[in-house]
């Protein structure tokens, strides 16, 4: 009813007297013209009020759906460029070559001895920076210290503070975005068993190898464990564990992906062959 | 609601126009920078940790 007496009112919009509502219209054959002029009837009222909550209304759709835009879209657009800020402010700061060095013996295999274990950094400290060639032949993210929101919605990839560092035995365990924020871990599912990480410190280059995935619930916390999902057992190897939200646009389950430490090689002797070009990019623009 | 504001807009059609934007334009920069990282509190799309509840 209302929709029908603004349809007539728009049609004829400025007939002070007709198109009221039936509450307010005299009985008989009195003539329209003959009502009272200038006072607000009902009807009126009704229809401003329709039109103002409807008006609410739509601006509230229009909003919503810009939210979710900004939440899927622009958060990645700000996102990366703080990102990629991040890692050309810490590549600026990195000693050693960028390219790869021949080992002094290339007989053997290089042997570069136990690999540097640094300390933590403090909470929104930068520990490295994540190569991930599955990911993208552009794909750097950088690591920093924290899982916090204040971490994760803008900086990348957070260090669980209670886990170990790169190269340490035990585990070294970091979280993304797998949407929004940068969306840095989104192909995670992608990962194929024996695709090499690198993760760079100011120390050198660890390789690590993706070895399985597993889908938990968000309570599993002992897969950050430093032997993961093996309560007490005292770790020989160093792991990297990763964590994002299940599924993609989604955040019931948790992905975690799981790789252990392959070989490590300091700043000194350049980046490995399969990131060399990225790193000395990286360098380069910095 | 909208139509009333740009009836009441000051000044020829196209300043009226031009205003409508600039109050549009505002309207968008206060969303991004205040309304939306707010309500992204109350999306759990973004929740990428394991046992969020003890690691803040």
């Amino acid at each position: 009813m209302a929709q029908q007496q603004t349809q007539q009112a728009a049609a004829v919009p400025d007939d002070g007297t007709g198109t009221g509502a039936e509450g307010s219209r005299p009985a008989g054959h009195k003539p329209r013209s003959a009502r009272r002029k200038g006072r607000p009837r009902t009807g009126d009222i009704v229809r401003k009020i329709v039109q103002i909550v409807g008006e609410l209304l739509l601006t509230a759709g229009v909003i919503l759906l810009l939210f979710v835009a900004w939440e899927l879209w622009w958060t990645n657009v700000e996102a990366d460029a703080k990102q990629s800020q991040a890692v050309q402010g810490f590549a600026k700061t990195l000693a050693g070559p960028v390219a790869p060095v021949a080992p002094a013996n290339p007989a053997g295999p290089p042997n570069y001895g136990k690999p540097v274990v640094a300390q933590a950094p403090e909470h929104g400290g930068m520990i490295g920076i994540m190569y991930i060639p599955r990911f993208g032949p552009d794909y750097s993210r950088p690591i920093i210290e924290g899982t916090g929101s204040d971490i994760l919605d803008t900086l990348g990839l957070g260090h669980y503070g209670t886990t170990g560092m790169p190269g340490a035995p035990g585990n070294f365990a970091v979280a993304g975005h797998r949407q929004t924020h940068g969306a840095v871990l989104d192909n995670i599912h992608l990962l194929v068993p024996g695709d090499k990480i690198y993760v760079q410190t100011k120390d050198g280059y660890y390789t690590y190898v993706f070895r399985n995935n597993q889908i938990v619930l968000p309570s599993r916390t002992d897969v950050l464990l430093p032997v993961p999902t093996q309560p007490g057992a005292t770790p020989t190897e160093s792991y990297l564990t990763m964590t994002s939200c299940n599924p993609r646009f989604g955040a019931q389950e948790r992905i975690i992906a799981y790789s252990l430490l392959e070989s490590w090689q300091p700043a000194s002797a350049g980046p490995p062959q399969d990131i060399a070009k990225q790193v000395a990019q990286t360098r380069g623009k910095g | 609601m909208y139509g009333w504001i740009f009836r009441h807009l000051p000044g020829p059609l196209w300043v009226r126009i031009l205003t409508s934007a600039a109050l549009v334009a505002c309207a968008l920069v206060l969303m991004v920078q205040f309304l939306f990282p707010w309500m992204s509190q109350f999306t759990t799309l973004t929740d990428s940790t394991i046992g969020s509840a003890q690691q803040p």
